[in-house]
């Protein structure tokens, strides 16, 4: 049995359709991810799977238990951080892990050793009394880490664990996720529109656009999927009639198509084009003003699955910016 | 039971690590008491009469003395002289005066000749209570008139004498009721209402939905936090309002025994009609703009600040249904009257019957999922 199964789950608010009959199953010690630009559906699919929104239809199940049916279940089995900060900057580290672990029903007599353990896996130790408000948003976060395990869950979900960090701490908060579900036999689900994050991390990866499921598998193979293994992006000084045809027709390029006069040439073999389109321009007396070369990424992926880029989207506003109300945000 | 407790340690730490919120839920209702307390219970003084003698007889130079005791005693007015009726009424309209006695022609003779001898009092109704002061204060002169020396013991005619079974009562104390249940209040309207929809605003609550809590055992744990709250801000202000309103023996244990009996169901009720109002709301500007209209809609037909006899027949209604009613009464038989408890246990059980009703609502709107 996988330990969750989503079998064409569906939530529609009004006439718009967040999520549009998505399947998948995620196996036991697996770290998945859901990746897509925001409003693609993500929190959406993460909060049907956590009890948190019921399905309009289709069905989940969390290590056998029946999202809507045995939503108890669900929630003694699983471990959550949601997207937004949610723990009490009024109370200090052990305090917010002393609720939680009250609210889970850790028995008190381990209460004190697993909240001491957590807080040393995820370095809090030496700020375990201090008020959380004086936290970075990387100690925060790490902190709701910490929390979300307090019960010792076989299922962690995470909804864009990293959003709003430095790269620096979300470096950090990678590498406790990897040590973490090593050390605690975790299944992990995430959601995030970070392709670093994705890439890194998951061993497979659900490509999520407009609520729809387009792709699903390891991000080597999805990578491997779309034609070209390397992307040039290039800029010409002129673009002469028929010059995206002339690329289409050199060796080993597989597919060209053009953004505000860049050129992005997917190629199975990146300097042989290189030497190529440098060798057309001059026969067609024109420069190359810009090239870059790079291996295959998710955002090509991405490009390829839903014909734009992930990393363009623009962010959607939440449905209550009170952000101006808090400076501590 | 231990979710529920896991709440309310929640919310109790918060509030201790914050004791601001307990100090600002108390900063209005001390102010008013005090403010309201010394500026509607004082007598009114100095006010300008002026008095226009248009008879200079023997009778209106008596008259004329006994104002002028009046005037050295109570010093409730100071008289200014006119000759001329009409500048005199000019000024009044002006706002120079407060009022006008004018002594008519022939008043001396009418007085000689009991034949219904009349004085002038013309007064400036827009302020009723200048207005009301001063007809008492003449009205009381006039009946005066005819008095020579000492009452006889033995009087002839009807006579009312009137018995305080309590001691004087200024009216700070008379507020004193209003201003605990205005401090309960307060810290329901900011623990349950806008720290709460702040909370689910920023997203905390999804927090807890996630957990095994219960949808009664959130609802619990939030009201009985915040009604453990409101207990505390009661007794604050009971101690330290009784201290300011001269309350004899403010901290009489058993006094205060009653008075937490009484104040927790008053809290329970406050947190819980908070709560009702607010468990489908998620804007946080929502709590923050009803907070005045609450306040005056709940507060003043309360009886808090005056009789509730006084109000039409509309507002009465408001009256009847108002939690903020029960408990103003309650305080003040326990605080004015020093009772038992036979004298407000219909206040207790309404505040209990309106809790129960307001959590039964609540649990029914409450969503457990987003």
């Amino acid at each position: 049995m996988n330990d969750i199964e989503v079998e064409k789950i569906t939530k529609r608010f009004g006439e718009f359709t967040a999520v549009d009959e998505v399947s998948f199953t995620v196996a036991h010690g697996e770290l998945f991810g859901l990746l897509g630009p925001n409003g693609a559906g993500k929190s959406t699919l993460i909060r049907m799977l956590t009890t948190l929104t019921a399905p309009t239809s289709g069905a989940a199940r969390v290590l056998g238990h029946d999202v809507v049916r045995a939503a108890n279940e669900v929630r003694r089995s699983i471990g959550v951080i949601p997207q937004a900060m949610t723990s009490d900057v009024e109370l200090s580290a052990e305090e917010n892990m002393v609720i939680f672990a009250r609210l889970y029903g850790v028995p008190k007599d381990r209460r004190k050793r697993v909240i001491r353990d957590l807080l040393g896996a995820v370095q809090l130790a030496d700020w375990a009394d201090k008020p959380v408000r004086t936290f970075s948003g990387g100690m925060r976060r790490r902190l709701e880490i910490a929390r979300g395990l307090v019960h010792e869950p076989k299922i962690f979900f995470l909804d864009e664990p990293t959003t709003g960090l430095d790269p620096v701490s979300r470096v950090a908060v990678w590498e406790m996720l990897e040590r973490l579900k090593r050390e605690r036999d975790l299944t992990i689900l995430i959601t995030t529109h970070y392709l670093e994050e994705a890439d890194k991390l998951c061993n497979r990866v659900a490509i999520v656009d407009h609520g729809k499921l387009v792709a699903l598998d390891s991000p080597m193979t999805l990578k491997a999927s779309i034609p070209g293994n390397n992307v040039l992006e290039v800029s010409f000084s002129s673009v002469p009639e028929g010059w995206i045809e002339t690329l289409r027709q050199l060796p080993d390029v597989q597919s060209v198509s053009a953004t505000d006069h860049v050129f992005r040439i997917a190629s199975n073999n990146g300097p042989i084009t290189t030497v190529n389109l440098f060798e057309a321009a001059r026969r067609n007396s024109i420069s190359v003003s810009s090239l870059s070369v790079q291996s295959t990424t998710l955002d090509d992926v991405f490009v390829h699955y839903t014909g734009r880029q992930l990393r363009d989207r623009a962010q959607e506003n939440p449905r209550y910016d009170v952000s101006f109300m808090y400076n501590r945000q | 039971m231990q979710r529920i407790w896991a709440i309310i340690e929640r919310d109790l730490r918060k509030f201790q690590h914050s004791p601001f919120l307990m100090f600002a839920s108390l900063i209005l209702p001390l102010t008013q008491l005090v403010i309201l307390g010394y500026a509607f219970g004082g007598n009114v003084k100095n006010l300008k009469v002026g008095v226009v003698d248009q008879d200079h007889g023997m009778a209106a130079v008596k008259l004329r003395e006994m104002i002028g005791a009046v005037e050295a005693n109570a010093s409730t007015f100071q008289t200014v002289d006119y000759s001329d009726l009409n500048r005199a009424v000019i000024d009044l309209r002006n706002a120079k005066l407060s009022a006008v006695v004018n002594i008519p022609p022939h008043f001396t003779r009418d007085v000689l000749a009991q034949a219904n001898p009349q004085v002038g009092l013309i007064v400036d109704n827009t302020d009723n209570f200048v207005a009301s002061t001063l007809e008492g204060a003449f009205g009381n002169l006039v009946s005066d008139y005819y008095k020579n020396g000492v009452d006889a013991r033995m009087q002839p005619r009807l006579a009312l004498q009137t018995v305080e079974v309590y001691g004087y009562t200024p009216y700070i104390k008379f507020l004193l009721p209003g201003a605990i249940a205005l401090a309960i209040f307060i810290t329901a309207m900011i623990g349950g209402g806008i720290i709460f929809i702040d909370d689910k605003a920023r997203g905390l609550h999804e927090g807890y939905l996630v957990t095994p809590i219960t949808k009664i055992e959130l609802i619990l744990g939030f009201n009985l936090a915040g009604a453990f709250k409101g207990v505390l801000a009661g007794l604050v202000l009971t101690v330290f309002g009784s201290l300011i309103a001269g309350i004899q023996n403010p901290l009489d244990p058993l006094r205060l025994a009653k008075m937490i009996i009484l104040i927790v169901p008053t809290s329970v009720a406050f947190i819980s009609m908070m709560f009702l109002m607010m468990v489908r709301i998620s804007d946080p500007l929502v709590p923050r703009a009803i907070f005045g209209v609450l306040n005056t809609l709940l507060y003043f037909p309360s009886g808090a600040i005056y009789p509730v006899n006084a109000f039409p027949a509309w507002m009465r209604v408001i009256t009847t249904i108002d939690p903020f009613t029960y408990a103003v009464h309650g305080f003040s038989t326990l605080l004015l009257k020093n009772t038992g408890f036979g004298a407000i246990a219909g206040d207790i059980v309404f505040l209990s019957v309106f809790s129960v009703i307001m959590m039964a609502s609540a649990a029914a709107l409450f969503q457990r999922t987003l």
